[in-house]
C-alpha cells in the first residue's frame, strides 16, 4: 500500500526481492498513500503486510499502535542500519524503537532562475542567504508585476513548508529532540517566521504570489524556471531531477541554503517502510524492506537509470536513497558527469548538504503538530495575523495535542 | 417478506453503525486500541474548540448563499426546459443535467482553474468589463463565495425535480387567469409557484441538507494534499471536511463521532423547523398539510 511502479527505481528493486524470493507472492496496490485506507483496514484486521508513507507520519501511528516497532526485524535480518543517514534513522525511530526501514533522502537547496539573476545585476553563484537584508532586497528585486497580476515571483521562500528550514536557519528548533516539548513561540521562530512573511510581502503578497504559483507546472518542461516565472526558490531536489529530464538547457544555478552564521543547512523527508499492527506475514514484509532499502539493491536501480538515461540522451542527477553506502557508489562510480555544467555542479552541491540534514522530531502527536505550525505559517500569510500571536496560539495547539497523545 | 433483504442492509449499513458511532461518541477511541468511556468529554471538548466553531460558521455562510441561488437558479432553468418543446427538449434536458455527471474532485480541480486568481478565465472574464477579479482561491475573504460559485455548476437533479413539477401544473389554470386578465408575473406568483411548492419545498429540504455535509469538492480543492491544505488554512474548512480530519488524520474517532452525532442532530433540527414553518406555505392539491 501506498507503493507504485513508475519507473526502473522501483522495478529493478521489486525484481530483485521477488529474484531472492520467489516463494513470497507480491501483491501491490498501486496509488498513493490513503490514511483513511489504511487505518480501516487495521481497524478491520486485514492490513497489508507492508506499507510505504511519508517518514513525517511515524510518530502518531507508532504512538497509537497502527504500526509495528521492528527491533526483532532490524536484529533477525541483520539490517544495517548505520547505513541511513542519521536524520533519516531519527525519522523512522519513535520511544527508541525501529519503526520503519528509511527510504529516498530529499535535500532541500535554493534553485536560482540565472536569467532573473542577471536582470538583477548579480551573479547567481554569488547568491548568500545567510545575509537576510540583502537577501530581501534582490528578492524584491528579482520580482516583476504589471498592475495586479504577478510575472515573476523573485524568492520563493515556500512557506509555510518549510518554516522548519528557516526557523533552523535562525538557530531554532520547532520541537524539542524528544519530540514532547513544543517550540513554537521561540522569539527565533517569530523572527524566522516574520522575515520569511516579509519577503512574501514586499514581492506583492502571498494572496496573489499563491494563485501564480498555482498555475506553474513544476515537473514540466514549461516549468517556471524555463519560463522564467520564478527568481529564485527552495526546493527539494527532486524538482533538479526533474528539470534534469524535462528541460536539460535550462539556466539555473543550485546553491546550498545556508543559515545566519553562513553553514549549509537542509531540511530533509523522504519515505518509509512500515509494518503495521496485525500483518499477517511480518517475516516476508521484514526481508522486503530489508531488500528494497539495501546498498546493493540501490546500486543496481541506480544503474539502470543511468543506462536508460544515457540510452535517452539525457542528464542523470542520480538517486538520493537515504543510504550512505549506496550513495557513495552512485555518486562516486554510477553517475558521470553530464558536461551539462548547472546539473553537474548541483550534485555536488546537493551532496554537500546531506550530511547536514534534519528533520522535525517524532512525536505522538507528530500530524496535529505539523497542523498546527503550518496553520499559524497560512494565518500569517493570508489572514494578517502577527506571527508572534499565530505561533503562540500554535504552541498551544501544539503541546494541547502532544501532551494529549502522550497521556 | 418483499422488504426483509431492505431492513437486512438498513440494520446492517445504517442503524449498526450510526449505534456503534452514537456509543463511540462518548468514548476516547483512536480506530487502533480499544475506546476508553470518556463520558461527555467529547460534546464539552466540541463546545469549546474555536475550529468547530470557525467551520459552522463556514458552512452556515455557504449553505445561506448556496441554497436560495441553488434553487432560484435551477427554477430559472427548469422554467426555461418547460418552454422548449419538440424534438430539441430532449437534448437540453439532457444537457442540463450533464454537469451532474461529472464527479466531484473533478469539479473541484477544474474550478481550482477556473477560478485562479492570476489565471483563471472567471477573473479573465470580468477583466473584459474592466473589472479586476478578486484571488477566489487564496483569499480567505473570497475563498467561500468561489465555492458556492462551483456549487452553481451541478444544479441538473434539482432543475429535474422543479421541471417535473413544472410539467404537472395544469394548463388549463393559467389559461383561466389569463382570460380573467392576469398577467404572466401574476400567473407565475398566484398559480405556478403555489402549484410547485411541494418541490421546491422537497428540494430546500434536500439542498440544505446536502450543503451542510459539503465534503468532495471542498476536500478536492483544498485539503487533497499537503500543497492545497497550506492553501487556505481554515477559510475552506467545513464542518465534515473537520470531521474527517479529526477521525483520519489526527484518529481522534470518538471525538470525530460526537462532531457527526451533532450534525446529525442539528440537519434533524433544521429539517423539523423547515417542515412546520414549510407545513404553512406548500399548497397540497389535495389540501393535505405536513
Amino acid at each position: 500500500m501506498g507503493f507504485g511502479l513508475p519507473d526502473e527505481i522501483a522495478s529493478v528493486r521489486v525484481d530483485l526481492f521477488k529474484k531472492a524470493n520467489p516463494q513470497v507472492t507480491v501483491n501491490i496496490n498501486e496509488g498513493a498513500f490513503d490514511e483513511q485506507a489504511f487505518l480501516s483496514a487495521v481497524a478491520a484486521g486485514n492490513p497489508p503486510d507492508v506499507v510505504y508513507l511519508s517518514r513525517d507520519r511515524i510518530g502518531s501511528y507508532a504512538a497509537r499502535g497502527a504500526i509495528q516497532p521492528i527491533d526483532a526485524c532490524v536484529s533477525r535480518e541483520s539490517i544495517p542500519t548505520g547505513d541511513y543517514y542519521p536524520a533519516a534513522q531519527a525519522q523512522v525511530k519513535y520511544g527508541g524503537s525501529w519503526y520503519g526501514i528509511p527510504e529516498f533522502y530529499n535535500s532541500v537547496v535554493l534553485i536560482v532562475n540565472d536569467k532573473a539573476a542577471e536582470d538583477a545585476g548579480v551573479d547567481p553563484a554569488s547568491i548568500d542567504t545567510s545575509d537576510w537584508d540583502a537577501l530581501g532586497r534582490l528578492a524584491e528585486k528579482m520580482s516583476k508585476a504589471d498592475g495586479g497580476r504577478i510575472e515573476r515571483f523573485g524568492f520563493n521562500p515556500k512557506l509555510p513548508e518549510f518554516l522548519p528550514l528557516w526557523a533552523k536557519a535562525n538557530g531554532a528548533d520547532l520541537l524539542s529532540a524528544d519530540g514532547r516539548t513544543a517550540a513554537l513561540g521561540d522569539p527565533k521562530v517569530v523572527e524566522a517566521l516574520r522575515y520569511a512573511h516579509g519577503l512574501v510581502e514586499r514581492q506583492g503578497g502571498w494572496k496573489r504570489l499563491k494563485a501564480y504559483v498555482d498555475t506553474w507546472d513544476f515537473f514540466g518542461g514549461e516549468n517556471p524556471f524555463v519560463k522564467d516565472q520564478v527568481g529564485m526558490m527552495l526546493s527539494e531536489q527532486f524538482l533538479v531531477s526533474s528539470m534534469a529530464g524535462s528541460s536539460p538547457d535550462v539556466g539555473i544555478t543550485v546553491l546550498p541554503f545556508r543559515d545566519r552564521r553562513g553553514e549549509p543547512v537542509n531540511y530533509v523527508g523522504g519515505n518509509a517502510w512500515v509494518v503495521p499492527k496485525g500483518a499477517r506475514n511480518p517475516e516476508a514484509a521484514c526481508r522486503w524492506m530489508k531488500t528494497m532499502t539495501a546498498a546493493d539493491t540501490w546500486i543496481a536501480a541506480a544503474r539502470a537509470r543511468q543506462d536508460k538515461r544515457a540510452q535517452e540522451g539525457k542528464v542523470n542527477i542520480g538517486t538520493y536513497t537515504g543510504n550512505v553506502k549506496a550513495d557513495e557508489t552512485i555518486f562516486g562510480e554510477i553517475v558521470r558527469p553530464s558536461g551539462r555544467k548547472p546539473f553537474d555542479d548541483a550534485v555536488k552541491v546537493i551532496r554537500e548538504v546531506q550530511p547536514v540534514g534534519f528533520a522535525v522530531p517524532q512525536s505522538a502527536a507528530a500530524a496535529e503538530f505539523k497542523k498546527a505550525w503550518e496553520d499559524a505559517g497560512t494565518r500569517v500569510l493570508l489572514e494578517g495575523q502577527a506571527p508572534a500571536e499565530a505561533l503562540e496560539q500554535a504552541q498551544a495547539e501544539a503541546q494541547k495535542a502532544i501532551d494529549e497523545a502522550g497521556s | 417478506m418483499f422488504v426483509l433483504p431492505w431492513l437486512i442492509g438498513l440494520a446492517v449499513f445504517q442503524l449498526g453503525p450510526m449505534i456503534a458511532s452514537l456509543a463511540l461518541s462518548f468514548t476516547r477511541y483512536d480506530l487502533i486500541s480499544s475506546p476508553v468511556w470518556a463520558g461527555t468529554d467529547n460534546y464539552a471538548r466540541l463546545a469549546q474548540d474555536p475550529k468547530v466553531a470557525r467551520a459552522i460558521g463556514n458552512t452556515v455562510f455557504y449553505t445561506v448563499l448556496h441554497v436560495p441561488l441553488a434553487i432560484v437558479l435551477a427554477l430559472a432553468l427548469a422554467l426555461m426546459l418547460d418552454r422548449i418543446g419538440g424534438r430539441g427538449a430532449g437534448v437540453f434536458r439532457t444537457i442540463f443535467y450533464l454537469p451532474s455527471m461529472t464527479p466531484y474532485v473533478a469539479v473541484g480541480v477544474l474550478f481550482l482553474f477556473l477560478l485562479n486568481g492570476q489565471a483563471g478565465m472567471v477573473n479573465q472574464f470580468l477583466a473584459l468589463f474592466g473589472v479586476e477579479g478578486p484571488q477566489w482561491t487564496t483569499d480567505p475573504d473570497w475563498i467561500l463565495p468561489g465555492i458556492v460559485l462551483m456549487s452553481l455548476w451541478n444544479l441538473g437533479s434539482t432543475t429535474i425535480i422543479l421541471f417535473a413539477a413544472l410539467r404537472n401544473v395544469p394548463a388549463e389554470l393559467s389559461e383561466a387567469a389569463m382570460i380573467d386578465g392576469a398577467g404572466s408575473w401574476a400567473r407565475f406568483l398566484r398559480i405556478t409557484l403555489p402549484m410547485i411548492s411541494p418541490a421546491l419545498f422537497f428540494v430546500l429540504i434536500i439542498n440544505t441538507i446536502a450543503s451542510l455535509q459539503m465534503f468532495d469538492q471542498v476536500y478536492a480543492m483544498f485539503f487533497g494534499n499537503q500543497v492545497t491544505q497550506q492553501s487556505s488554512g481554515d477559510a475552506a474548512l467545513f464542518y465534515v471536511v473537520y470531521l474527517f480530519q479529526q477521525a483520519f488524520q489526527f484518529l481522534h474517532m470518538g471525538y470525530a463521532s460526537a462532531l457527526a452525532w451533532v450534525l446529525f442532530l442539528v440537519i434533524a433540527l433544521i429539517t423539523f423547523v423547515q417542515w412546520r414553518v414549510g407545513g404553512r406555505l406548500v399548497h397540497y392539491e389535495g389540501g393535505e398539510r405536513a
